[in-house]
């Protein structure tokens, strides 16, 4: 066990129905992620990315295979990874403040509600929502609603954070800021994270790593890319790096013709 | 009512007995279609928190469920009220259920008149209280 996240010999298959044979999503996925690496996983829908995550989450079983976190097999949801879900999933009857403080009271049930609420605000600093605090999320637009979210995965300090296309639904302006966001917290608290995205730049913004799968059914982790890009890029700045069109191309080549092609059968 | 009456021979718990057993259903199913359909999400995101099953009842489901089984209560009110009046009639001795059947022995339409407004406005009255309540625990997604 030296590696902070080990996934072996991962596999999803739904049982035969009628006519059709067993469907299998994925097969045979293996990774491993070292604490404080970003890592990002791109590919087609339908090849069982989100799966992977849910699996990850302790949100759904793996009909083969497993995955351990620090040591310890995944067997269910837990409170050391924090989940950010691509519908933000804030309870609509709860303010922003509500929303944060209930994660943050049940990570921690014998907090005071002094404490609860100065952690809360902290983390409301942090993705830059001050004045929204007892605002409904019906009253936020959509790039604020998913900063509740991430600050509501942070507030637990989890051990690993896992985001499932957190930007997918926002428009390219918004998304670029929080992504800035993103990069800085993620500069400063050095958190391990998975996340999904659809998004080439996106990916090569974040991530350290950037997982490559094939196409479904029977998808597989087609390659894993090492972004050569320094730590420190910033979206203005990345894209007068020599080695960034280099690593884009490889991305979309693969997602444009190598994806459907991909197979080790 | 007449079944309920030889069972539990007492004319007022029967009443009571009939007026639960025709209102609950609305409720019921209301409130099991609510719970049953509380988001995917919500409960992912209790599940990833570790949120107690306590906790997890009051602070996301009930209320997730709360706009479905203020319906069902409304309704159920409604109904309620009508067995109400309707058992009073059978049952006699008091009530407003017994006062306009009463009337009707008496012949006097204008009380029995007057009563009917009252039972209409009553009922009006705990349709639109319930409607405020209803108002009060929906959510704007």
């Amino acid at each position: 066990m030296t590696h902070f996240l080990q996934v072996q010999g991962l596999k999803k298959a739904y049982p035969a129905t009628g006519k059709t044979g067993e469907l299998v999503v994925f097969e045979d996925i293996s990774f491993d992620i070292d604490k404080g690496e970003f890592v990002c996983i791109i590919g087609h829908s339908g090849c069982g990315k989100t799966t992977i995550l849910n699996v990850l989450a302790g949100l759904e079983q793996p009909t083969d295979g497993h995955a351990f976190v620090d040591g310890r097999e995944v067997s269910g949801p837990s409170l050391d990874r924090g989940v950010v879900f691509q519908s933000h999933a804030l309870m609509p009857w709860m303010t922003v403040r509500q929303n944060i403080a209930f994660a943050v009271r049940s990570k921690w049930p014998d907090w005071t509600e002094h404490q609860v609420q100065s952690h809360v605000q902290q983390f409301i600093d942090m993705v830059h929502l001050q004045g929204s605090e007892n605002k409904k999320p019906s009253q936020l637009s959509g790039g604020m609603k998913q900063r509740v979210g991430i600050a509501r995965a942070f507030s637990i300090q989890p051990k690993m954070l896992l985001l499932d296309e957190p930007f997918g639904a926002l428009d390219a302006l918004t998304r670029g800021n929080i992504q800035d966001e993103l990069l800085t917290i993620m500069q400063q608290t050095r958190q391990t994270v998975f996340m999904i995205t659809h998004d080439v730049d996106e990916a090569i913004l974040l991530s350290d790593k950037i997982f490559l799968m094939s196409n479904g059914p029977r998808a597989q982790l087609a390659e894993i890319v090492a972004n050569p890009l320094p730590r420190d890029r910033t979206r203005a700045s990345m894209h007068h790096d020599p080695k960034y069109y280099e690593v884009r191309n490889h991305l979309i080549d693969f997602l444009v013709h190598r994806s459907k092609t991909y197979s080790t059968h | 009512m007449p079944l309920a009456l030889f069972t539990l021979k007492d004319s007022n718990i029967s009443a009571i007995f009939v007026i639960f057993i025709c209102s609950v259903w609305p409720m019921l199913i209301n409130t099991a279609f609510g719970v049953a359909s509380v988001r995917k999400e919500w409960m992912d995101v209790s599940r990833t928190l570790e949120v107690n099953p306590l906790r997890k009842a009051f602070l996301v489901v009930l209320p997730a469920a709360a706009p479905t089984i203020m319906t069902g209560m409304r309704i159920s009110i409604g109904i309620a009220w009508l067995v109400i009046v309707a058992a009073e009639m059978l049952v006699g001795g008091t009530g407003i259920g017994y006062f306009v059947w009463n009337e009707w022995n008496n012949l006097s339409i204008a009380n029995i008149l007057v009563a009917v407004f009252l039972i209409g406005v009553i009922g009006m009255m705990l349709d639109m209280m319930f409607a405020r309540l209803q108002k009060a625990v929906t959510y704007r997604d």
